[in-house]
Parts: C-alpha cells; sequence; structure tokens
C-alpha cells in the first residue's frame, strides 16, 4: 500500500530540470537499446534520436538526404546500392566511422538469427547479403533480391561501430543514453561527436539532453505538459488538443493530415464463414460505393474529430505530397446516390429496408476494436447513415486480439472498421497490402492467381513500379492504381486524422511536420529557453 | 421498515416507473442523432443536454435505466436460482457432490471472470440485435455470478440440517421431500433473498464495468454503462455537470437496493 502511494506521489513528483533539457514522455518502456531488434515505438523513438542512418527521409519536405552517406546510388533495380560516407565522422565514443562498420551493420540486419524486424525489409529474396568496402569511405551492399525504395529503407538502419567496444551503445546520432530507470524515466545527453553542424559552423545538436519521462497515462501527460513539466506532446488526439487549446491556445500545434487513416472493408474471402447471398453483396463494386457514399465523411470529421482531420481520398494521404493522385476527391455523400447505384445493382427498398435481388434484408455486421471511444463513435455516425438508404448494420466491439484473429486467420467478419497507420510515403511500402497474393490485402489475402481482373491490373502496375527506377513512370503506375482503388473500393478510406500535437513556448526551432516523429523530427536543431513558458 | 428504507423504495419505484414511462416523458428517440446538436447543453428539448453524437442524453438514460432495472434483476434471479440449485444439492446431499460442488465453486471463483465473459463475447455470432446483445450480456453475468451465492447457500443448509430442530426431524422419520419443502426451503428463503438482491447492483456495476470497456450493451441502445464512459472526459463533466446524471442515478439506485436488503437481514424468516 504504502509503495503504491509512493508511486503515486512520486508521478505527480516535478522531476528537476537541468538547462539545455527538452522533456516528453514515451508511453511504454523501450523494449531494446539495439537499433536493429526495434519493433516498438518507444525503442524506435530512442533509435531515432540515438542512431545515426546512412540517408534519411526528411520529415518535413519527404524528400530524401545524405547523412552519414554523402552520395549514394541505387543500381540493378534495386539490387544494390553504392555509397560514400563523409570523412571524419566519429562515434560517440570516439570511434572513427568507416565502410567497415556500414557493411558490419548490414550484415547483423541480414543475420537471421538477430531476427531484425528493420531486417525483414530487405529481405525480398533468398540468400546471403554481399557487401564489399572499395575504401575506408566507400562502398556497396547488393542484396539477394530487388529491393522497394531501397534508398529509404536505410532511413531505419542505424549504422553501429565494428570496432567500438561498446558495441551499440557508440551511436552517431544527436544524443547516446545516458541514464535509463525502468519505468520512470530516460536521459539522452548530447553527443559530443556528433558530426552535423548548423549553417554558423556551430556543432549540433542545440540540447544538451533529452529526458523522456515513462507515462502511459495520456491524461497524466497532458497534465505534466499544463503544469510545464514537460515541453511537448507528439501525438494527442482532437478532444485533447480542443481541452488544451481552450486553455493554452499558444501550445498546440495542428501539422494537417497525416498518413494515417480510417477505413472500412468488406470480407470477400472465398470459403469463409459468410453467407454466400452476403458475400455476393461485398464482392459486388457497386455495393461497396454505395457504401461509401452513404457514409457522411464531413460528419465524420466534424463530429469525432472537431474538424481535425480530412475526408480520405484513398489509400494515400493528402500529407503524401508526391504520390497522391491529385485527379481523385473524397466520394461525396449522397445518400440519394447510393440508392440510386444499389437499385441499378439489383437491390430495392421494401418499406424502410433494402432488400437484394433474392429480397433479402439487407444487414450486415461491422467489428472494431472495443475501448477505442473514437471507433465506436464512428460505428454509431455510420449505423445511422446507413440506415437511411435501408442498411441495417450490427455494430460489434471485440477486444483486439479477437478482432485480429478474424480478419487474419479465421475470416469469420462481414466487415471491419480499423485505423491503418502508414510510416512509409513511398507506394512500395504498401506492396504487401496491394498485390493479390500478399497476406495483408486483407479484403481477401493470399491470392493464388487474382481473383478479379482489376487486382490483375493492381498486381502488373504495383510490380511495374516497384521494378522501375524511373519516378515519373512509377507515378503513372501508382495513379492509375489509385484510380482503379477508387473505381472499385476495395477498402472504404474514410478519413486521415491530423498529426495533432503540442509544445511549450520555450521549446525554439519547433518545425511539426507530417511525418512521424512529427514535433521532435529535426531534435538536432530544438532549443529550449530559459524559464517556462508554459501557460499563455 | 425503517424512514430511510421507504425513501429507498420510492427512489427505486420513481427509477422503474420513469424508465417504463420513457416513450412519453422523452421528447426523442434514445438513438436518434441530432448532428446539429452535439453535446448541447440542457434545454426544453433536451433536458440533460445532448451527447457527443447529438443523442438526447434524458431519452438515453430513462431507456438505460429500463434496461439495468429489467435485465440485472433478471440476470440476479438466474445466478440465485443456479446457486440454489448446485449450492442447495450440494449441502443436502454432502459426500462426493458437496465435494464436486465446492471445487467447481473454487475453480469458478479463482477464474478471471472479466477475461472469461470478453472470451464467451468473442465466440457470439456477429449478427445479433442490440436488443438480444443486451440480453445475452446480462443471461452471460447471470450464469457466471453464481458461485459466491451457491457457497452461501450450501454453507446455509449444512448448518440448518445440523440443526437440533432438523435433526429431531430426520429421527422421527419425516420423509425427505417433506423435510425439504417443509423445513429447508422456507429457512433458506432469507439467505436466497439476501444472495438476489446483492446480486442486482453487483450486475448492474458489472454491466457498467463492461460498458466501461466498450464491451457492453451494443450500439445504439443505452445502457448505464455505456453512458458513464462519457466521464472518462473530466473536464467536460467539469463544465457539464448534467454529465453526471446516470453515475447520480446508478448510486442511488444501487444505495437503494443496499438499504432494501438491510431490511431482509434485520428480519429473518
Amino acid at each position: 500500500m504504502l509503495k503504491t502511494l509512493l508511486a503515486f506521489l512520486l508521478a505527480f513528483a516535478p522531476a528537476a530540470q537541468s538547462a539545455g533539457q527538452l522533456r516528453f514522455s514515451l508511453h511504454a518502456d523501450p523494449k531494446t537499446f539495439h537499433p536493429l531488434r526495434v519493433e516498438d515505438s518507444s525503442s524506435e523513438t530512442i533509435r531515432y534520436l540515438t542512431g545515426g542512418v546512412l540517408i534519411r527521409v526528411n520529415r518535413y519536405t519527404q524528400e530524401l538526404e545524405g547523412e552519414l552517406a554523402s552520395k549514394w546510388k541505387v543500381l540493378e533495380g534495386g539490387r544494390r546500392i553504392e555509397f560514400e560516407l563523409r570523412p571524419n565522422v566519429q562515434f560517440s565514443d570516439g570511434t572513427p566511422l568507416s565502410c567497415e562498420d556500414v557493411a558490419f551493420t548490414i550484415q547483423q540486419l541480414m543475420d537471421p538469427a538477430l531476427h531484425s524486424a528493420t531486417g525483414d525489409a530487405f529481405r525480398s529474396a533468398p540468400g546471403p547479403v554481399e557487401t564489399k568496402c572499395s575504401g575506408p569511405f566507400t562502398g556497396m551492399a547488393r542484396f539477394p533480391g530487388p529491393i522497394a525504395a531501397l534508398a529509404a529503407q536505410f532511413d531505419q538502419v542505424a549504422i553501429l561501430s565494428a570496432h567500438s567496444p561498446r558495441k551499440e551503445a557508440a551511436v552517431l546520432g544527436p544524443f547516446m543514453v545516458a541514464e535509463y530507470k525502468p519505468g520512470s524515466f530516460l536521459i539522452l545527453r548530447r553527443n559530443p561527436n556528433y558530426w552535423k553542424r548548423d549553417a554558423a559552423g556551430r556543432r549540433l545538436p542545440y540540447l544538451d539532453s533529452i529526458r523522456l519521462d515513462i507515462l502511459q497515462n495520456r491524461e497524466l501527460e497532458l497534465l505534466r505538459f499544463r503544469r510545464g513539466e514537460i515541453d511537448l506532446v507528439n501525438g494527442l488526439d482532437a478532444e485533447m488538443y480542443d481541452r488544451l487549446a481552450a486553455e493554452m491556445p499558444g501550445a498546440v500545434r495542428d501539422a494537417g493530415p497525416s498518413l494515417d487513416s480510417e477505413l472500412v472493408f468488406f470480407n470477400q474471402v472465398p470459403g469463409s464463414p459468410v453467407p454466400d447471398y452476403k458475400r455476393r453483396w461485398f464482392r459486388s463494386a457497386d455495393f461497396r460505393l454505395a457504401i461509401s457514399e452513404a457514409i457522411d465523411r464531413d460528419d465524420l470529421v466534424r463530429i469525432l474529430y472537431r474538424g481535425h482531420a480530412r475526408p480520405a481520398v484513398g489509400p494515400v494521404s493528402t500529407a503524401n505530397h508526391f504520390w497522391l493522385n491529385a485527379s481523385l476527391n473524397p466520394p461525396i455523400h449522397s445518400p440519394q446516390d447510393a440508392l440510386e447505384r444499389l437499385k441499378r445493382a439489383g437491390f430495392r427498398r421494401s418499406g424502410d429496408t433494402l432488400v437484394d435481388p433474392d429480397g433479402r434484408r439487407v444487414e450486415f455486421s461491422m467489428i472494431t476494436n472495443a475501448g477505442n471511444k473514437v471507433h465506436e463513435r464512428m460505428l454509431a455516425l455510420i449505423q445511422q447513415d446507413l440506415a437511411k438508404v435501408g442498411v441495417q448494420l450490427n455494430v460489434v466491439t471485440l477486444d483486439f486480439p479477437s478482432l485480429i484473429e478474424r480478419i487474419t486467420r479465421s475470416f469469420n467478419y462481414e466487415s471491419v472498421l480499423m485505423a491503418l497507420t502508414n510510416v512509409g510515403l513511398d507506394p512500395n511500402d504498401q506492396m504487401n497490402v496491394w498485390v493479390s497474393s500478399a497476406d495483408n490485402h486483407q479484403w481477401n489475402p493470399n491470392q493464388k492467381t487474382p481473383d478479379t481482373p482489376w487486382e490483375a491490373e493492381i498486381d502488373k502496375l504495383m510490380l511495374s513500379q516497384a521494378g522501375s527506377q524511373d519516378r515519373a513512370r512509377r507515378k503513372a503506375a501508382f495513379d492509375r492504381v489509385q484510380h482503379i482503388l477508387a473505381e472499385q473500393a476495395p477498402m472504404i478510406f474514410l478519413l486521415n486524422p491530423d498529426a495533432l500535437g503540442a509544445v511549450s513556448g520555450n521549446v525554439r526551432n519547433e518545425t511539426p511536420a507530417l511525418l512521424r516523429p512529427q514535433f521532435y523530427w529535426n531534435a538536432e536543431r530544438l532549443d529550449i529557453g530559459p524559464g517556462w513558458v508554459s501557460r499563455k | 421498515m425503517t424512514r430511510a428504507q421507504k425513501a429507498a423504495l420510492l427512489v427505486l419505484a420513481l427509477a422503474a416507473l420513469a424508465s417504463l414511462l420513457a416513450g412519453w416523458l422523452a421528447s426523442s428517440s434514445y438513438s436518434e442523432q441530432f448532428r446539429d446538436a452535439i453535446s448541447a447543453p440542457p434545454s426544453a428539448r433536451f433536458p440533460l443536454g445532448t451527447d457527443e453524437l447529438g443523442r438526447d442524453r434524458f431519452a438515453r438514460l430513462l431507456y438505460g435505466t429500463r434496461i439495468s432495472l429489467l435485465l440485472a434483476p433478471a440476470a440476479a434471479l438466474l445466478s440465485t436460482l443456479i446457486a440454489a440449485l448446485l449450492g442447495g444439492t450440494a449441502g443436502y446431499l454432502g459426500g462426493r457432490w458437496e465435494r464436486a460442488v465446492t471445487t467447481g465453486i473454487d475453480l469458478f471463483l479463482s477464474l478471471p471472470w472479466l477475461f472469461l465473459l470478453l472470451a464467451v463475447r468473442a465466440l457470439l455470432p456477429l449478427n445479433t440485435s442490440p436488443l438480444a446483445s443486451v440480453v445475452i450480456t446480462f443471461l452471460l453475468l447471470g450464469c457466471l455470478g453464481w458461485a459466491s451465492p451457491a457457497r452461501m447457500i450450501r454453507a446455509g443448509t449444512r448448518t440448518l440440517l445440523n440443526s437440533d430442530y432438523l435433526v429431531q426431524a430426520r429421527a422421527s422419520g419425516i420423509t425427505a421431500a417433506r423435510l425439504f419443502w417443509r423445513h429447508l426451503l422456507p429457512n433458506l428463503r432469507p439467505i436466497l433473498l439476501a444472495q438476489f438482491w446483492v446480486s442486482i447492483p453487483v450486475f448492474i456495476l458489472s454491466e457498467a464495468n463492461l460498458g466501461l470497456l466498450g464491451l457492453g450493451v451494443s450500439e445504439p441502445l443505452p445502457s448505464w454503462g455505456a453512458m458513464l464512459r462519457e466521464l472518462e472526459n473530466y473536464t467536460a463533466v467539469l463544465r457539464n455537470p448534467w454529465m453526471l446524471a446516470p453515475a447520480v442515478l446508478l448510486i442511488a439506485v444501487v444505495s437503494s437496493l443496499q438499504l432494501l436488503l438491510r431490511t431482509e437481514d434485520c428480519n429473518p424468516c
């Protein structure tokens, strides 16, 4: 009892802040500090802040930038990369960086014994990876098969030292782990050997340290921010954002639509425990498009996200500047058009209910994860929208493991509402969703041969863009994929929530970006002023 | 009956009456979304304002009360009947049967019932109407809530069987049926009634807990549990204290039931 009370009091006790220290929170302890073993978001944060990578996706411009690699070239259709390293770069312990470190890292990454999730993106074919150094700063890596967006994949690969006695504790990023108290906090200290300098020639980072408090409770995190005990909150829900905006209007940041999306899809898996007549509905593009038209996306945005979201155009968020097919628009909400479309497909109204060509009442269930307030409310809104066209929607909330089991193994579901978290910009990051043979082709996965002509066309387009290094050709192919998806609606994209956060007034140089980590992506350039300016 | 108990009875009667007259008292349906009046304050049209989807909170409270007040006693009756059957026969028959039932009770009590409930719910057919889902939820609660009462009833039965007057009755050659109906059951009545009354608030709160986890009554049906989820947003509650209405009603009903239960404790048959 005393221990519990003490832990509670400690959770509320403000920690002393050092000068030049930025403070924010992680929502769980990092599961690993090994940068190649990262699988959870807390470890990813540590890797982002401490790891040095060859090539970085600039979260603001969304372009690739050389970090440790001053030059690189992707060859052999994405199988081989040649790179040239910046000279005079040192790890945090003073060990110099050389091509051997990069080769060592790539070999480690591809070592099956390490079970690296980051490495999975590089395993497009069986066989060993070949690495070769032609000089201290030049080298190449040749992978057994072509790798989609090979250069961009290196954004996730923190280079390890082949020679440092400190092993993975020797880092090339702007910060290094200095202290960790599990369940409580983690301190990252400035890497004195960080290679990057600002325009005035001053060595980065500006901050002396970052303190990451481990706070699972989002309300507590918000309370601490309001009390000025943490400096930024990366990721707020719309309700918390509005609450904070009312109290501290200068602190909240809406970076605009994120890459994430909310979507609905129907079970089209042959042989799944869905009645045949329902599967016929779900396999009808007219039926899916009518459901899409019947849903009022503007109301979802206004009511559930308080305006901090955008109706989705398709699988590519408007945040993805280059790959979005700009000729597409979000479906217009029109119950009348939905009914017309359903009539053309043989459905008809019988009183207040919609019946199919065989006279069966159109009723289906939609599952979502229990405890997710936004999803539960979204389903209630969709339920009323669909009732207007005579469709009876049964809302089912399930605990998350049951939901995943149903949509990935037993296929015992009719439709599902879920969120899609997207981290990559490149269409190749979505290969496992759009190619019909893929596991994550959720509405009908693992097809031996494409089930429909439009899925066959998508397969062809996705493979052709993946094998091309010509950006314009790739864009044209992926534009067509988006067009087909808009015509067929195998997944009904509802909206893209905005990236919301809060930054206290004493943080300088903050530039919110649309890509994760939106509010500290430029951590090496963030600075902190004296005193608290938390309430405005 | 004390004055407090009379007041408790009045509270319960009023709550029950209001819920039964929901169709007349509420101006709109519990499920209708007034999307232009999201989170509206109380008004003549919406006496308790609207929720975050623009639904009349007053109508939802009345219909939610109807669900809780109808189905919680039904679940309590079911669990008490199962408990009486298993606990009573275990205490009456003794021997192997008693050991088997006691082991079953211990096993059941050691199960994490919430996870069991989640697992059972996950196995239910998906196309269940909201009304069927609420009945199933309370049915599950009733079926899972028998263990504690069964233990009490078993102990009560054993005590009764060993009492002087029953030993005397058996020695005088009374038939088993007469012993059961004439002597055992009437004397078990206070325990059965107590278990029934105790179970009602337990099931009301269980549904509320499930509602808080999003696993209670399906949309669009209202329930106290689902309405209590609104209270997670504490700043909204501070600004809109009328959001506390379901919590106040829940406390009033559960407290009233507890007060009435005391009557049963104080006046055994």
